[in-house]
């Protein structure tokens, strides 16, 4: 991959987040480092309570970091920043929650939760011009002008998302954060709202970080994935690199995880459970290593070695 | 109907209406089907299609605006459906006819050990004292998976995890071996990996203990996994019907085409996924003609006018749809899920996947 000309649009470095229960400490995230280029889907995987949640919510300065440092565009964005810093910061990076009935506020209409960003930052000349507004961020996710009266209990979930994506394109954004966008809406609706935020993403050049647990959503969406567990990310690599060669035992127990949609294949697959207790953890303590360009694992040097012989062996089987 | 052997539940014609504010909503509309003994059953659709609904009548625990206005449920020589009583469905319910849940937060008590929830089981259906009870709870524990079960016999739902709560929550509805498991979207609110350990779980105590499994979700992966046998449904009506086989790789029904094209697996990068246009109908409307209709690329005039009888394609396998008919127009499944056997291989195996290699 030519990641090297690339611009990098979001650097985040040995990120560390902690939570305090009683002066008891949580590291939910455990000296994370990645980027993240302008123009590119990343994804980052992993179960409930692996720490991707945080990490999305720390860039956008709702979780206060520990350590590290998150670059965007170079600039850092965590601990203390100036006041207009955090504006800009709000407005070039927005947000799409998960479950929509629950991020929109149900006692205002379609057309103020639309319009807030655009009232908090005054990105409006006059009324007509918000409403004009309004009208194209409501038409380009397919829902109508009319919907504007409405309240967001009016609308199905897979509309309630057009609806959470169309306030998060009116600030008309260079990065978004989606966490988990398709989890809470059904089959046939979740094509829908992929293909709207593909459609985004070419027509005006975004970035995506894209928060998610389903692999076979991720495969379709994204370019690089990284793969978290327990805080820890443990392997980042090219999507069709990463479904190709698994290297770390959690990514590839998390893809054989994966229901694949076929009677036949479905029902010739091994359970593999992940158990870290039952891994050979010798040796000096494992960093996340470039053990091919930009196929990152998290391993020590002897590991480094078992994943350099099985990748060699599998390049050689043409896989 | 052909002949089947051994028919553990039988349902016939079965409509549930609902008040909902002075306004009436038909839930299912007409389903009649029959449960093979020991076959897992797999019912798919998306929220709202009715499946839960249609499996909540078996144990008569429809919500109270709700109500079985038409139709017949045989289980054992009797037709459920004339029950009055609580009474009467305590025969059936949890005993003989047990669900899962799909959130094991919600269908444990928070207030109570762990044990005590399970052994109350076993005290009630079994007639086991408490001390049996307690040694059969902690058996069962260990069974579907529970170390140190012993220690853990004590301890309160919250201090569980996800995937252990619904491992306990399945040793519950087995507490009263049932004859009928029903598994009502068991692991969707678990992790991947947790889910396949559920699933696989479930798998093994189904041959185990001999019953028959109704497994509802709207993950066609899962439903991959573990059916022998698959129920579509769309809009409070089952559209289509077959082996797992049939209908993954001989799908007739429009809709089933949709649902299979519209897998993200089946996704090109750079090309849009297909998706199904529209939403479901309200079923608070009367609907005319193959529900499925205003969504389909494949709908004909009669699909307005008239609803679809259930045409037979094979002694197993039924769709609802008029493209059935011989009068209709020949009509190819879409490309996309053409060779869906083949197609998935290639995705499958071109990952490390299935660890073929090692």
């Amino acid at each position: 991959m030519a990641n090297e000309n690339k611009e990098v649009l979001l650097s985040v470095q040995h990120l560390e987040v902690s939570f305090y229960n009683n002066k008891k400490r949580f590291r939910a995230v455990k000296n994370a480092c990645f980027d993240i280029y302008k123009g590119e889907t990343f994804a980052l995987v992993g179960e409930s309570g692996s720490g991707k949640t945080t990490i999305g919510r720390s860039i956008i300065r709702l979780n206060p970091t520990s350590d590290g440092d998150i670059l965007y565009k170079g600039k850092k964005i965590n601990g203390k920043i100036s006041k207009e810093e955090q504006r800009d910061l709000v407005r070039n990076i927005q947000m799409i929650f998960q479950d929509p009935a629950a991020s929109l506020n149900e006692r205002a209409t379609i057309d103020y939760c639309i319009s807030e960003g655009l009232y908090n930052f005054h990105l409006y000349k006059d009324e007509a011009d918000r409403e004009a507004k309004v009208d194209r961020a409501l038409e380009s996710v397919g829902l109508l002008p009319e919907h504007k009266s409405r309240y967001p209990h009016e609308f199905s979930g897979g509309q309630r998302q057009r609806v959470g994506i169309a306030r998060a394109m009116i600030m008309e954004p260079e990065f978004i954060i989606a966490d988990e966008p398709i989890s809470a809406l059904d089959v046939s609706i979740r094509a829908q709202v992929l293909n709207l935020m593909n459609k985004f993403k070419e027509e005006r050049g975004l970035t995506y970080m894209f928060i998610a647990h389903d692999l076979s959503v991720v495969r379709y969406f994204s370019d690089r994935i990284a793969v978290i567990h327990k805080g820890r990310i443990v392997e980042i690599a090219p999507t069709d690199i990463l479904f190709r060669f698994p290297l770390h035992p959690y990514t590839h127990s998390l893809l054989q995880a994966v229901p694949i949609p076929d009677p036949k294949v479905e029902k010739s697959k091994e359970l593999v459970i992940y158990d870290e207790s039952k891994r050979d953890l010798s040796g000096e303590k494992p960093v996340l290593q470039e053990i091919r360009p930009g196929h990152f694992v998290f391993a020590n040097d002897r590991e480094m070695k078992e994943y350099e012989a099985k990748l060699q062996e599998w390049e050689k089987a043409g896989k | 109907m052909e002949e089947k052997k051994n028919i553990i539940l039988s349902v016939k014609d079965l409509v549930v209406k609902f008040k909902v504010r002075d306004r009436v909503l038909t839930a299912i509309r007409n389903i009649s089907l029959d449960f093979e003994e020991g076959k897992v059953v797999a019912i798919v659709g998306e929220s709202g299609s009715g499946k839960s609904v249609f499996t909540k009548t078996f144990t008569g625990m429809l919500e109270t605006n709700g109500e079985v206005t038409q139709g017949e449920i045989w289980f054992e020589g009797e037709n459920l459906m004339t029950f009055k009583k609580d009474e009467e469905w305590m025969k059936i319910r949890g005993k003989k006819i047990a669900t899962v849940f799909q959130d094991p937060m919600t269908s444990l008590n928070p207030v109570r050990t762990i044990g005590y929830q399970i052994s109350e089981v076993i005290i009630k259906h079994q007639g086991k004292s408490k001390e049996e009870a307690k040694q059969e709870a902690i058996k069962l524990m260990e069974r579907v998976g529970i170390y140190d079960a012993e220690r853990r016999y004590d301890e309160y739902p919250f201090m569980y995890s996800g995937g252990m709560r619904q491992r306990i929550v399945i040793a519950i509805a087995l507490a009263c071996r049932p004859k009928i498991l029903i598994c009502d979207e068991p692991t969707t609110a678990l992790d991947v990996t947790i889910q396949a350990q559920i699933i696989h779980l479930i798998k093994e105590l189904s041959q185990e203990y001999g019953f028959t499994t109704i497994y509802i979700t709207h993950d066609l992966g899962v439903v991959a996994n573990v059916a022998d046998v698959v129920a579509v449904m769309y809009a409070g009506q089952i559209i289509e019907y077959g082996t797992v086989e049939e209908v993954f790789y001989d799908p007739r029904h429009p809709y089933t085409w949709g649902l299979l094209s519209s897998l993200p697996q089946l996704g090109e990068k750079g090309h849009e996924l297909f998706a199904i246009p529209g939403t479901p109908p309200s079923l608070f409307e009367e609907i005319k003609g193959d529900a499925f209709a205003p969504r389909s690329e494949y709908a004909m005039r009669i699909d307005f006018e008239e609803e679809p009888p259930i045409f037979k394609v094979s002694d197993t396998h039924y769709a609802k749809t008029w493209l059935l008919d011989p009068r209709a127009p020949k009509v190819e499944k879409p490309v996309t899920i053409q060779n869906l056997h083949e197609k998935m291989v290639a995705i499958t195996a071109k990952g490390g996947i299935y660890g073929e290699r090692e």
